[in-house]
């Protein structure tokens, strides 16, 4: 067995152990902290199946955004999960049977790694071969991302834009001015205040390196908004709902949920102007490389305003629900 | 079978095996936020399984370096990093949903909202009971 499978295996039993660790606790606190691991767990193995990209989404997803979502939830409901009431036995049968019909048909799947598996040599080669000369980039999933795959990715975008919008449609009605100044801050934490201060800076700057670094390197749109979200949500954590409202009031977020989508459709448009396909970036620049570039420069950008808006925003919709989220809770 | 046929479905097993467990999270547990959790399991498994397909023995993170070399899929990558991000987005629409619905019904555990409902709908819970037969 060679290193690579022992690290294979060993990411995988952990992770395994930490999902079976999650379904047995009733603590709810300590399910949400596991889900966090689960998700940095995952990005390793994430890393080690070469997905650099997707690991980085992972991991600024799981350590940030997911796990402050639902610690605000947890300070809104209940701490503890009831013990089950009902039979288990039903959903046990159930789930062993799905899965074993789901073991049954991984049997004639092609073997892991197999670069002769139909998803191998089905367009993956193109895209390997072609990104060099028709779009000029080095990051390849970056090229599949904005401009060959440039339809699914407005499709996804719209998706959150949506989920965005559903979210604050929900818990708009109930946001209410706090009683008097009943607002808990965590700003009488010195080590807190200080660290905070001194980390913003540094994240909104990874996140704008993140967000145009990423034709080069791994990163764009996706992961550079959600950093760039959880710079404004450790500064609201810290220094109050209140004062991060001063800084960058509900309304501007809003309108920037909106304009990132639109500059995304935007840039179709102007293709369409100049009488070639929707999103087809060629027509942008002098030639098809620089046009391409430009485009998707400008799509991921997009992609990173509605991104970071909608996490900043649904962020807002949590924290200012009636019971503010005080130091017991975290 | 020999060793190199478990080893080679190892990866799709062990996916199979955490999306088994996100599924009974979601169907045997009654607390609406233990719930999404267990949905957030399933989901990453899903993830972790369109990535073992795109992964080929030898190969490095597609991104170009110049001199020839065996990349993996990178199509894989694109779907699940933006499916990552949608995500979230649904987590905290889920979220909101329990948020709301403890608000009005004051509990997030499912058979104590189901009971609120029926006894809303027939009276009192022994009437519910009743009502459900």
């Amino acid at each position: 067995m060679s290193i690579a499978a022992v690290i294979d295996i060993s990411l995988l039993v952990f992770l395994g152990l930490t999902a079976f660790a999650i379904l047995k606790l009733r603590a709810l606190f300590a399910v949400v902290m596991l889900s966090s691991v689960f998700s940095l767990v995952s990005a390793a193995l994430l890393v080690h199946l070469d997905a650099v990209d997707v690991a980085f989404t992972e991991a600024a997803v799981g350590a940030g955004i997911s796990t402050v979502l639902m610690l605000a939830t947890l300070a809104l409901t209940s701490r503890r999960e009831k013990a089950p009431t009902r039979s288990q036995a039903l959903p046990l049968i159930v789930v062993f049977l799905t899965g074993l019909a789901l073991v049954y048909g991984t049997l004639d799947m092609p073997r892991f790694g197999d670069p002769q598996a139909p998803i191998q040599v089905h367009v993956a080669p193109k895209y390997i071969a072609d990104t060099q000369s028709e779009i000029g980039i080095p990051n390849i999933v970056t090229a599949v991302l904005a401009s060959y795959r440039g339809f699914d990715t407005l499709g996804e975008v719209t998706v959150i834009f949506t989920a965005g919008i559903g979210v604050l449609l929900l818990l708009a009605g109930f946001i209410r001015e706090p009683e008097g100044l009943r607002v808990q801050t965590m700003d009488h934490h010195l080590v807190l205040r200080v660290v905070t201060k001194m980390l913003i800076g540094p994240i909104m700057l990874f996140a704008l390196y993140v967000q145009f670094h990423g034709d080069f390197g791994p990163g764009g749109g996706f992961q550079a908004g959600l950093i760039f979200a959880s710079a404004f949500i450790i500064y609201a954590l810290v220094f109050g709902l209140e004062n991060a409202r001063k800084a960058v009031p509900g309304r501007a977020v809003r309108l920037l949920v909106a304009c990132g989508v639109l500059l995304y459709g935007g840039v179709g448009f102007v293709s369409f102007l100049f009488g070639k396909n929707y999103l087809n970036y060629s027509v942008l620049g002098v030639d098809q490389v620089a046009g391409q570039h430009l485009g998707i420069l400008l799509v991921e950008f997009g992609v990173g305003l509605t991104v970071a808006a909608v996490m900043v925003s649904t962020f807002y919709a949590f924290a200012g629900q009636n019971q503010p989220i005080s130091d017991e809770d975290w | 079978m020999g060793v190199d046929d478990i080893l080679g479905l190892f990866n799709y097993w062990m996916v199979i095996v955490l999306m088994m467990i996100g599924l009974y999270t979601v169907v045997s547990r009654g607390n609406l936020v233990k719930k999404i959790v267990g949905l957030n399991i399933f989901q990453t498994s899903v993830f972790l399984l369109y990535i073992s397909m795109g992964k080929v023995t030898g190969g490095t993170a597609p991104i170009l370096t110049g001199k020839p070399e065996v990349y993996s899929n990178p199509l894989p990558h694109v779907l699940i990093l933006t499916a990552i991000v949608v995500g979230v987005a649904t987590t905290a629409l889920g979220l909101a949903l329990v948020v709301r619905i403890k608000n009005a019904y004051d509990t997030i555990e499912e058979d104590e909202i189901q009971a609120a409902d029926d006894e809303k709908e027939f009276g009192d819970a022994a009437a519910a009971e009743d009502g459900r037969r």
